[in-house]
Parts: structure tokens; sequence; C-alpha cells
């Protein structure tokens, strides 16, 4: 599978990445090259094989319903970009 | 709205319900309403780096609790999968919820329609998830303000078969599932504060076709009336847009109340790609059939259950029956003026249906804030049933109480409305009347029955209403006849 | 001083041989004094550590010592702590000074240990060579034109350079023990779960395991006995009783059945490495370890299993820095699309960009069975390989570490396909969740190679044990290079 330079873009879109132009088409490049690799799964059987997705044979342990936490704000939003009145700004959403 | 003809809607509802937990379904945040902005946001559900999610066990309850009161069946094993999009009200990048394996499925709900009939809509799956936060937009200019408290605040997502055909089933559809998730105890059902939100996919299809036709999916529409208008809305406008030669595009629509219009979000436009897949953070919840057993043995009675019960146990007509379920609060109310009163279930009907819920309406209470409690209401009832007072000295003494007067009793005691059951007063009172009325004496015993009316209101008055009925119609007969 | 194993060091502090405060003055003065040329410090908390020491003076003042009360350490730039800046080797995180600590961090905090600073590391622990650090590569101190390897490469050059006497570091696909090897130490990724995963800034959540660097087995097993155990904030932690890993050490090893795969030994392994580990195999022999070869048939398909699952999750876990709530934020954007799209495309590197593009590419629509749906299978094959292998009688598993020794700066830098070719063996590992380490077993041309121990889930004790009996009979680990020596 390789990657054209629009379909990078479009991941880059997907991603939220910001690409330079000239970053497209080494990325593109790349990423087939990744992708040529990554084809070789196909090659397996896995016809009978259920997918795993983690390595622990576990359940979901359950946490009791108990408020832990108390206010932080002020230390959490020390490290933010930005904030007004207690809350994180953003450049106006339009709906 | 008419249905123009030859055209059906098919419409399928999913709604977000908050479930009522102390804290987030992932951190141990506190989800009440109101707080401050950001007050109640961790590290967790801030998605801070690092940040790990750990599952809340009345979550699981509450959802399970929902799955088995609408018959549906429990997963042995769900899993939690991430939801991918970018928005501020996202903190990770990701929502986390139930996708390929949700953790109740195939449940089902019978609405009654409003010519009395049942019809049955399937309940494709709920699943558990956590809710986003905020976005504000009032007093910036060109910015809004991002409030995360709400975001990680557990969530139900309650999707239906497009088994709906009208406005007014979607309708009938949301307030029985409003009714139920607030019996269960599991949802506060306040639809203001968006503790339980609904989502219409609204479709037209010439009837007959053998297809669906494209979907919309119109956004938060917090309230009974503008899920009704805004399905009127939608379908109104896909048929003008079929109708004039159009098609319409499968996409995410917004209410807005003020014009009960529809309208196209520019946000969601390319968030359909959402990379779905099993969240690594998590591991499968299992239910097994022990604890799944146990929930169904805890469950409340279901309203269906309990207006049945109040038809055959209390003798009550299927509308009273269906107004005192209409909550769990009020038909524990019922049942405990019943108990405590001793009087005939019928007559306790008559007066918590009528003259209670009358009352509060008046005032804009709901039950739980009654002036009166059951107690204090079962003692009236209980006068009543012991002809200490009859029913309209009855009427008297319950405004009395609502105006906060005092207890029945010590109202009767006060105001001196002990019904007379003393027959020789009863008597005195009759040959009173009597005395005083020669002529329509004369004309009743001439043949002239109607008059006996007047001599029981008369009666009555002489007695200031206190007089036992049976007593004076009996006494009343008997001096009449002479 | 440098030089000292963790239970001299112990036990010099405990006799008032010298003081926590000395040590780890020592130790910032040799940071000082090196890490000019090394870059493996991305910050230093010479305050914070003397604090520390401080505290741990009193600690052994009173005579409440514990075994690793006064002893200083690296922590990876990777694990939150509190007060002090986390920048896991990004310009997104450059200012981001974590509200929290990590759960080993408040561990070994609280056995006394003294933290000198935080590591570099490749951005988000993506890379092979520690060239994707915001911060600058590491340099190998065996040859400065060479890479530490990665991602870890800030905790191995200062641990082998005698920068710390032992450092943090995390694993998801070969980033403790490939560097490990590249730089002569002793380095273990225990089983997946074993050590909490709260706190350390996630890569791909169902591989990452965070273990240590050190000089010999011995040194490991004392901090991941304090580092392991079970974790309620972390939903995948493993609620078990932690081994007794340093009292464990003692134990004979004779009659052991160490499998050989031949997948790991067919062609692609340098003569001189090849040389090296067949070494350690006769070492092993002469203490009594009976080998046998065995078959991990899929082995050959991890690295393209490996370059799904952990783009995928990676992709995901890196959604989250979005230029709003903390991190880098595009200056001036109009619209909140371009706010994400400036932070993250100025915040994170080309590697960690082109990692997120593979990951959001095989989960979007129309490609998630071809790829993330057939690697998690491919997974479950090769996880099912180890589980037979192990319920065949197989104490252990040996095999290569690195392919070669440590190669040279900007070798691979434009070629990703051969830059993940170098973790060829130790990936499955994580695949399988299974504990793994790597020790030194002699220099190819002046440089050290390693070879590596996988183990069955949980087999942390006898994996250490057997390393340890080996570093007992054999003193490749013991070996500094020239320039750090003294």
């Amino acid at each position: 599978m390789s990657l054209s330079p629009e379909q990078v873009r479009q991941v880059a879109q997907l991603a939220r990445l910001q690409l330079n132009p000239e970053q497209v088409e080494p990325y593109a490049r790349q990423l087939s090259n990744i992708m040529e690799m990554v084809d070789r799964l196909s090659s397996a059987d896995t016809a009978h094989v259920s997918p795993m997705a983690h390595p622990l044979d576990m359940v979901q342990r359950l946490r009791p319903d108990l408020v832990s936490e108390t206010d932080r704000r002020d230390d959490y939003q020390a490290i933010a970009p930005e904030t007004q009145d207690g809350l994180y700004l953003v450049p106006k959403v339009i709906e | 709205m008419i249905m123009p003809a030859g055209w059906e809607a098919v419409i399928g509802l999913e709604v977000h319900c908050q479930l009522s937990t102390q804290s987030k379904i992932f951190s141990g945040s506190a989800i009440a309403y109101g707080a401050e902005p950001n007050t109640q946001a961790s590290p967790i559900d801030l998605g801070m780096p690092g940040m790990l999610p750990v599952l809340n066990v009345d979550a699981v309850k509450k959802a399970v609790t929902f799955g088995l009161s609408v018959s549906a069946k429990i997963a042995a094993r769900s899993v939690f999968a991430r939801k991918h999009y970018f928005y501020p009200d996202l903190p990770k990048g990701y929502q986390i919820s139930q996708y390929e394996l949700p953790i109740v499925y195939e449940g089902l709900l019978d609405i009654e329609l409003d010519d009395g009939s049942v019809k049955r809509i399937g309940i494709t799956r709920a699943h558990l998830e956590e809710d986003a936060g905020k976005s504000v937009h009032e007093g910036f200019q060109k910015s809004s303000g991002i409030d995360l408290n709400r975001a990680g605040t557990p969530l139900i997502e309650i999707v239906s078969e497009p088994d709906l055909r009208t406005a007014q089933e979607a309708v009938a559809y949301l307030k029985k599932l409003h009714q139920l998730v607030v019996y269960l105890g599991i949802c506060d059902g306040n639809m203001q504060e968006g503790s339980f939100r609904c989502d219409a996919n609204v479709s037209v299809r010439k009837i007959g076709a053998p297809k669906f036709g494209t979907r919309t999916e119109t956004k938060n529409v917090n309230s009974f009336r503008y899920v009704e208008k805004a399905i009127e809305y939608e379908i109104e406008r896909q048929i003008e847009v079929i109708e004039a030669g159009g098609s319409i595009r499968q996409e995410t629509r917004l209410f807005n109340p003020d014009t009960g219009e529809t309208k196209a979000m520019r946000s969601k436009e390319d968030a359909n790609d959402y990379r779905y897949f099993p969240d690594p953070d998590l591991l499968p919840v299992v239910c097994t059939d022990e604890y799944i057993d146990a929930i169904r043995a805890s469950l409340p009675e279901l309203p269906e259950a309990k207006r049945a019960r109040f038809v055959t146990a209390f003798g009550l007509s299927d509308y009273d029956a269906k107004t005192l379920t209409s909550s769990r609060e009020l038909a524990a109310y019922y049942e405990a003026v019943v108990a405590a009163s001793g009087a005939e279930p019928k007559l306790c009907a008559n007066w918590v249906a009528t003259d209670l819920l009358g009352a509060l309406n008046k005032m804009s209470k709901g039950i739980e804030e009654s002036p009166i409690s059951a107690e204090a209401f079962a003692a009236l009832l209980k006068r009543i049933a012991d002809k200490t007072i009859n029913g309209k000295i009855a009427k008297d003494v319950f405004e009395a109480m609502v105006a906060g007067e005092g207890t029945a009793d010590e109202i009767i005691q006060a105001k001196g409305l002990v019904q007379v059951t003393d027959e020789s007063a009863i008597i005195a009172a009759i040959d009173d009347v009597i005395a005083k009325n020669p002529q329509q004496v004369a004309d009743y015993r001439a043949g002239r029955d109607k008059l006996y009316g007047f001599f029981v209101g008369q009666a009555m008055k002489a007695t200031q209403g206190k007089a036992n009925p049976d007593a004076l119609n009996r006494l009343l007969k008997e001096r009449l006849a002479g | 001083m440098h030089k000292h194993s963790i239970a001299e060091l112990a036990a010099g502090l405990r006799d008032k041989k010298f003081s926590s405060r000395e040590l780890t003055e020592a130790y910032l003065k040799r940071i000082a004094a090196h890490d000019g040329a090394l870059n493996s410090y991305v910050t230093v908390t010479p305050e914070r550590a003397l604090a520390q020491a401080d505290a741990a003076d009193a600690v052994i003042a009173a005579g409440n010592a514990g075994p690793l009360t006064g002893i200083p350490l690296g922590q990876k730039d990777i694990f939150c702590t509190k007060g002090v800046r986390t920048a896991c080797g990004s310009k997104m995180l450059d200012k981001f000074i974590a509200p929290y600590d990590a759960t080993i961090v408040e561990k070994l905090d609280a056995a006394g240990m003294v933290m000198l600073g935080k590591l570099n590391m490749d951005e988000f622990a993506m890379g092979s060579s520690n060239e994707t650090s915001f911060y600058g590569p590491v340099k190998n101190p065996w040859d400065p034109t060479r890479v530490p390897g990665g991602s870890s490469g800030g905790s191995v050059a200062c641990v082998a350079a005698g920068l710390a006497p032992i450092a943090t570091a995390t694993d998801t696909g070969g980033s403790i023990r490939q560097p490990a090897a590249l730089t002569n130490l002793t380095g273990i990724k225990p089983t997946y779960g074993r050590v909490s995963r709260y706190g350390m800034i996630a890569f791909a959540s169902s591989l990452d395991q965070a273990g240590v660097v050190a000089r010999s087995a011995e040194d490991a097993a004392y901090v991941m006995q304090a580092m392991s155990g079970f974790d309620p904030k972390d939903s995948t932690s493993v609620d078990r009783p932690v081994d007794d890993l340093v009292s464990g050490l003692g134990q004979s090893i004779k009659g052991l059945t160490i499998g050989l795969p031949k997948e790991y030994f067919a062609d692609g392994m340098a003569a001189g490495v090849r040389a090296r580990v067949e070494q350690a195999i006769a070492e092993l022999t002469k203490l009594g370890v009976n080998f046998r070869e065995i078959s991990l048939p899929n082995s050959p398909l991890s690295v393209p299993t490996y370059y799904v699952v952990a783009p995928a999750e990676a992709s995901s876990n890196l959604a989250r820095f979005d230029g709003v709530r903390y991190g880098h934020r595009a200056e001036g954007a109009k619209s909140l699309e371009e706010l994400y799209k400036r932070s993250r495309g100025e915040g994170f590197g080309t590697e960690v960009q082109r990692r997120i593009m593979v990951g959001t590419y095989v989960l979007s629509h129309g490609y998630y069975d071809a790829y993330y749906l057939q690697a998690q299978k491919v997974r479950r094959l090769i996880y099912d390989d180890f589980k037979r292998a192990y319920a065949d009688g197989i104490d252990l598993i040996l095999g290569p570490t690195t392919t070669d020794v440590a190669f040279k700066f900007g070798q691979n830098s434009d070629d990703p396909v051969a830059m993940y070719l170098n973790d060829i063996y130790t990936i499955a590992a994580n695949l399988a969740g299974i504990p793994a380490m790597s020790l030194p077993c002699g220099l190819v041309d002046g440089l050290p190679t390693g070879f590596q121990l996988m183990g069955n889930f949980f087999a942390e004790a006898r994996m250490l044990n057997v390393a340890h009996q080996y570093q007992q009979v054999t003193d490749f680990h013991t070996q500094w290079p020239t320039e750090y020596a003294s």
C-alpha cells in the first residue's frame, strides 16, 4: 500500500497536523515504505484467530463511587496557555 | 402537523442519560451541577499526560439496572473503545465509549399511543460512555471558553431501533424512557440541566419504499416539546427537498428553539471518521450471571407493573392507577396514605389524585415538596373513614392543612368540626327546621318530593355542616313522614 | 564512588563512610563535568536532590534506612514529576510542569531515593537512537560519534558514564533493552502490568512498561523491587504480590532449560554480535543450564505488527496534545482548526508526526480490518508462540538484543524502516507482554553488545537470578568506557 501526497494531506488533516508543503512528498515516500513493510501482515493466516487487544487476560477492575478529588483548578491552570475566569480559552467556536 | 399523503417518516432516537453517581465514570471528581468552571475537573478529566481511567462501579450497576428494566440482554463481556475527534470540550481528543460490544443490547419498551393502543419499540443498545465538557460563547469577543466540569460524567446512550413513525410516537417513547430512568433512580431526569438529552435520527420515504431514506441527526434537543418540533420540522423539510427534486445529505443538524428550525452543523462536517479501537487503558467489563441476578433482584417495581397492581389490589380505575404511578414518589405517597389511613383505597385515590395533586399543581410543586406528608394526609382521611368528619368538612380541613394551620385533628378540634352523630342533636335540628317551615312540610307531605333536598340543606346548615349525612337522612325521612 | 554498586552505596551510607548529601553532590559534580558532552540530562534538579538527600540522611541517622535510602538515580523524562518539568523529549511539553507525580516517582521517593534530574529520550519515546529528542541527541559514552540507542538514550548514557548509579527507563518495543545493549548495561522490562503506568506519559498503552537500566542485575533487582506492585490508579496494573527479587538472586540455575529461538539466530545478526551471544550461551552452559532450540514461527511478523499497533495507539494517545489546556500552543491562531494544526505541527517532531499519521491511517475507515485488526490477530499468534514454548518446558528464552553494535549518528535517520528494524529482536516481548532483559556479553571492536533473556509472565525473579549468576562468572558488565572510568 503506497500513500499519495493527497492521502498524506488527508491523514494529516484527520490528525490535525499542519504540514509544510515541502514535507508532504517525503512523508508520502516514508509512509509508503512503512506501509509496504506492514503489508507483510497480510501473509499471516488469521482466519481462526481472535484479535488480541491486550497482553493481560484480566477483566476491568471497578473503583468505588467516591469523590476523591478536590478543587485544584489554580494548580492545573497555572500551566494552561490561556484562561479567563476559570475557563480555558480557544479561538471562537462557530456552530 | 399533517403528514403529506404517501409519505412516512422513520425515526430513531439516541438518548444520552447522565447517571446519578457521586463521582465521574473514570475519575474521582464530583459531578455536581452548577459548580464554578473547571473546579470539578481533575487531571484525568483534563486529559493530562500519563493519566489513566479507572471505571466507577456504580456506573456499571446503573447501566445494568437500565438494561434489565427494558428486558435487554446484558453483555457478559463489554469493551470500552475510543472515539476520536478534535473538539475543545473533548480533552483527550477521544471519547471513551463502547462501540462493538456495548454493555446492554436488544431491549424493548412498550409505549402507549394517543388512541390507547400499545406499540413496542426496540432498543438496539445502551452503552456506557463519558460526557464531554461545555463550550461557553457568551461574554467573549474572539474566544470561546471551555468548562470541563461535565467532562467524564457517566452517561448511558440509549439507542432505539428506527421503529418510530411520528413525532408524537417519538415523544411518547421519550417520556416513557424518562419516567423509567427516573423511576429506577439511575438518572435525575433534569432535562434543563442536560441530564437527559436526545438526538433524533429522522428520514422520510414513500410509503411502501423498500429502503429507508437518507437520515439526518438532529442534536441535543432538550425538551419533549422541542423534540416534537424538531422532528416535525425535519420531516417537512426533507419531504420538501425531495419533492423539489433534491436529495437529503447525511449530516448532523442542530435545532434552534427560537426559530423552530434545524440547521446543518459546520463543525461536525469531517468528524465522521472516528477511528474507533478498543481502549488499551481499560480492560473488558465482565458481568457474571450472579452479578446480573443480584441487580435483577433489587430492581424496583416498574411503572407498568405498579399500575397493574394498583388496579387489581386497590380496585382503582386504569386512569387513576396511571396517574398515581406516574412517578415513583407519588405512588409511594399514595401507598403510604392507604396503609396509614385505613380508608378505602378508592377514596384515598380520589383525594391524592384530585385534591392533593390539584393543590400541588397550583403551587407548582412536586409530590416530594408536598406541604402535607403522607402520614398527615392519612390522618385526615382517617377522620373521614371513622366518620369524625364528613367529606365536605374534610375539604375545608384539607385547605387549612395546605395553609399550614396544623394537623387534621388540630384543625378539626380548633374549629369544632367534629361530625354530629348524636341523634338527639340532629333530631332537634330537624324539628327546628320542620317547625320553621310549615308550608314546605305541608307541600312535601302532599307529594312534592323535590322539596326533600331543601330540608337536607336546611338541617345541614343548622348543624353547621357537621351532621353525619347518613343519620341526617334517616332521621329526616322519619320526621317528615310524620 | 561512581563505580559502586547499589549494595555498596547502601553499605557506605549505613556505615557513615559518606552521607547521601556527599554522594549526591559527587554525582551532581560529575554531571556538571561530563554531561555537556553527553547530553543525557534534560533537567538537573540539584535543589530537589539535596533536599531529598538531607531527608535520607536523617532517616539513615535514625536507623530507619531501607536498601535504597539516600541512593541517587536519574528519572527518564517520561515520568511526571510534580513541580519539575516533564518534557518527554518534545517541544510540545517544553513548558509542561506536571501537577502530579507518577506512581513510580512516588514509590522511589518513598523508598528514599534521590532524584538527580530528568533524562533525555527520543520524543515521546519514539525512536531507537535518541536522535528524535527536541533536546538534541544523547552521545554514547563508548563512542561519541555513535548513538546510545533509544528511546531511553539519556538513561543509559548517564548510567554508563557514571552520572547516576541507576536510572529508570521505559520500553515499548525495546527502548530499555536496545540502548542497554549498546552501552554495556543491564536493562530490564518487566511483565506488562507489573509496574504502574500512572503518570508515565503514554506512547502505546498496551505495550509500554517501565523498568530500569543498571550496571548489574543485582542493582536492577533492588530498584525493580521498589518500583513494582499493584496500583489502583492503573486499570492494567496487576494485583499480585511482587516476588522477592533481591533474595532470589542467590539460587543455582543448574538444570534450567533455556530456549534458543531459531528465528533469532538466522541471518541478520552481525558476526561479532553472534560470537558474543554464543559465548554467553557457553558461559551459561558451564553453569549447568540446558539449551534447546525452539521455534517462534511468527516472530518475523513482530516488526510489522508492532508498527501497526504502536502507531495506532500513539496517534490516539497523542490526540490530547492540542494546545488548549497545557503544552505548546501556536501563536495567533485565528480559528480552532488553525490552533490545533499549527500547535501540533510545531510541537511534534517529524518522527512523531510520521507515527501519528501511520496510526491515524491504519485506524481510519476502510483500513481498520486490513491493518489494525489483522495486527491484533497476528499479535495473538506471536503471544501463542511464547505460550507454547513456556508450556513446553522452557524456563527462559535467550537471543540477541540487537543485530549489531551502536550505529553512527545520521546513519538511519532518513530511512524509518531501516531504523525500525533495530527493534527486530526486542518487539515480540512487548507484543506478548512478557518480561525481558538485556545484559552485556562483551565488546566488539571496543563497542558493547548484549544478549536478551525473555521470561514467562511474572518470571522477573528467575530472569534476574540467571542474569546475576551469569554476572558472577563474567566481567563484561564491569567494563567502563575509558573516558568515564575515573
